[in-house]
């Protein structure tokens, strides 16, 4: 049981990286807290859902074009909202990201109704027993999915130089514009970065999750809480701080008692911050 | 004396303008007296429009608009107010609905409660679906003298306040649970299985944790066990840990109190779990349509619990008529759900019409007054006429249906069901 619960918490808990790096990478360049993160997640489930029904393409294999389509829409909603509040006052952002959330869940709404929708069935489908414990494997699969994006996240920011220089403004954004990094070009793209792993998620979700308007709002909360407990600004801590929320959520809801299992999530969270204000990886000062 | 004609002519303008004003006046005074009978009545109906369950809100709507159409127009059906226009004791006065959007959430609940009865001026509120969001709807209306006529939200709480002008038709709860294992004891004593160790899972709002507690009063009642009890916070983003805890308990009868987008996750988490009970009774999101577009055969085998089903229609005919014009208009069969809602405002109307009125205590009386037969419901109540003291209908009564080939079938009580219940739950593999 213990295994099984330990495997489960895993995968949910890959399944909230993706959302969380993305946050994290945002707001790591632009002090911004995505509030709109979580309606990013449902436009590329409908984007999934879409390939799937007019295009028939599996939403597994779909998961390049959303991380494509959802840069392209973070690129976009980078020029023409988020460069004009990005240097205002700390509550015109965060506005900003809120309404843009409420925007598009709305806009879902009256574009495709707030009618559930799932698809039938993706190619990777069925569970893998070993033992007693028993492994989903679209879920396995989504896990997969959301690792290797992860991996290639962290090499792109590790090793080449647009990477650096999304690294160098996180440290010290005066510094990094001092030695002639171009700010606004960089922001455009982490900013589309970061909504392209909202994309990748969403599309990986797409493949066992039901799909309606307002699906991942509580998915942009955890994923916010993720970002906290591992550290703003740092992708790996996000990652961490999600593997850690899923073994929260699935241990604590058996042991415990479901009822208080976000309660446990935040708890766990109130006292790491309190034995580190700045979060697991974090770096500097809060 | 020429000034004096001067004075004079002065003295007979100023009259005759005072005259006319104030004539003016009593003609606007006239027309306010034949006022009497009002050319529309605004009735307020709140639900969830937008958010998590944004699509059972626009189902309830549904139902409440048909019903509206019902009593506004006419058609050749045998049901309250459909031979006539309007409410003919006022005239024929045509009812309005107001639609506010609760988002599911008690607190704008009561925010849209108030803004409908300060700003839009209705006489009288339907509806609200989620008893959670009722409770604060209802201490609005209270609170403003609105008279409220419940028909689709079931927490035994709603009633237990004493409220002077907040009336529910629909059974409550306690009935329901009592009804479900009934059911459940039926099925037992037919099929010769022991059907005693009972799992129940519910979300821990105001409805889903009050439900709990009427099946865990009624199973202790009836020597059954609860072998896992289980709460889990509304709208949650996984359950693999809930269904967990209850493959461990091995329970014969799953009992599930949840709304829409958890409902879904459950059942397909049991299935890749493989948790396979011999009875699945689910409640609230289990009737709606949206819950068997989206889940197809696995929903097959889940007993839910409802007060309208198309079967009724052999006993009562004007259900088909109804359910013919409802087609029409949504090009699906009326749901569960909208039947629910669909209730409340003939009450109303009923009121409405026999106090002559759209004064609040008027209406309030009327409805302390309702004694309407069962044929006044596409539900399979008795009738209606409201306890005293609770103002709940003492004559409502549940159904169970069963989701068999992907349709809602009625199953129990056996006497209202054409078609009889499959037996046990299919396991997961062989569909």
């Amino acid at each position: 049981m213990f295994i099984q619960l330990v495997v489960s918490g895993l995968l949910l808990g890959c399944i909230y990286s993706l959302i969380s790096m993305g946050l994290s990478l945002i707001w790591g360049v632009m002090g911004i807290v995505n509030f709109a993160h979580g309606a990013f997640v449902m436009l590329a489930m409908y984007a999934a859902y879409y390939g799937d029904q007019l295009l028939r393409i599996d939403p597994l294999l779909f998961t390049p074009l959303a991380i494509a389509l959802l840069f392209l829409l973070g690129v976009i909603v980078y020029q023409m909202i988020i460069q004009y509040v990005v240097d205002g006052p700390y509550v015109s952002r965060l506005l900003a990201t809120f309404g843009l959330g409420f925007f598009l869940i709305n806009m879902a709404q009256f574009l495709w109704s707030p009618n559930f929708r799932t698809i039938k069935e993706s190619m990777v489908h069925g569970v893998w027993k070993i033992g007693t414990v028993m492994i989903e494997l679209p879920k396995l699969a989504s896990s997969l999915g959301s690792i290797l994006v992860a991996a290639l996240v962290f090499l792109f920011i590790r090793k080449t130089r647009t990477g650096q220089a999304i690294q160098a403004i996180s440290a010290d954004k005066m510094g990094a514009a001092l030695m002639g990094i171009n700010l606004k070009r960089i922001a455009a793209f982490s900013f589309g970065l970061g909504i392209a792993c909202a994309g990748a998620a969403g599309s990986l979700l797409a493949t066992f999750y039901y799909i309606f308007p307002d699906v991942a709002s509580l998915f942009g909360l955890i994923a916010l809480v993720a970002v906290a407990l591992g550290g703003f600004g740092s992708v790996e801590g996000a990652f961490l701080g999600a593997l850690i929320l899923g073994l929260v959520e699935t241990l604590g809801g058996y042991y415990v008692d479901p009822n208080w299992k976000y309660a446990l999530m935040f708890l766990i969270y109130l006292g790491i911050v309190l034995v580190r204000p700045q979060g697991l990886l974090g770096r500097g000062k809060v | 004396m020429e000034v004096d004609m001067k004075r004079v002519s002065r003295f007979f303008v100023v009259a005759i303008l005072a005259i006319a004003l104030i004539g003016s006046l009593y003609a606007g005074g006239g027309k306010e007296a034949a006022k009497g009978a009002p050319k529309t009545i605004k009735i307020g109906a709140i639900y969830p429009l937008t958010g998590g369950i944004a699509v059972t809100g626009a189902d309830c709507k549904s139902g409440v608009e048909m019903a509206i159409d019902i009593i506004n127009n006419k058609y050749d059906i045998d049901f309250p107010f459909a031979k006539t226009e309007g409410i003919p004791n006022l005239g024929g006065a045509k009812l309005e609905v107001v639609f506010a959007d609760s988002r599911g959430d008690a607190t704008q609940g009561m925010a849209e409660a108030e803004r409908l009865i300060t700003q839009d001026k209705i006489v009288a509120m339907v509806g609200g679906y989620q008893s959670a969001v009722v409770k604060t709807i209802s201490v609005a209306t209270e609170r403003l003298r609105i008279p409220y006529v419940l028909s689709d939200a079931t927490s035994p709480t709603l009633t237990e306040r004493g409220f002077k002008y907040f009336f529910r038709v629909i059974p409550h709860d306690g009935i329901q649970a009592k009804n479900a294992l009934d059911m459940i004891r039926d099925i037992e004593k037919k099929e010769n299985v022991p059907l005693k160790k009972v799992a129940l899972i519910w979300e821990n709002t105001e409805w889903g944790s009050n439900v709990a507690v009427q099946v865990r009063k009624y199973a202790q009642e009836y020597g059954m066990t609860i072998v896992a009890d289980i709460g889990y916070p509304n709208r949650t983003t996984d359950l693999t840990a809930e269904v967990m805890r209850i493959k461990a308990s091995q329970p014969d009868v799953l009992i599930h109190p949840g709304y829409i987008s958890d409902a879904i996750l459950f059942v397909k988490t049991l299935k890749s779990m493989d948790v396979v009970p011999k009875v699945f009774v689910g409640m609230a999101a289990y009737v709606e349509p949206n819950f068997l577009q989206t889940l197809g055969n696995d929903g097959n085998y889940i007993f839910t619990r409802a007060v309208y089903g198309l079967d009724l229609a052999k006993a009562k005919p004007f259900i088909a008529k109804i359910n013919e014009l409802y087609k029409q208009k949504y090009g699906r069969d009326m749901s569960a759900n909208a039947a629910r809602s669909f209730t409340a405002p003939f009450v109303m109307a009923d009121a409405i019409n026999r106090a002559k009125s759209l004064d609040p205590d008027a209406i309030q009386k009327a409805l302390m007054e309702t004694n309407l037969p069962a044929s006044a419901f596409i539900s399979p109540y008795e009738g209606c006429k409201f306890d005293p003291n609770t103002h709940d209908n003492i004559y409502a009564r549940s159904l169970y249906l069963q989701i068999q080939n992907q349709q809602y079938r009625v199953v129990w009580p056996f006497d209202l069901a054409p078609v009889p219940y499959q037996f046990p739950f299919k396991p997961w593999k062989e569909r």
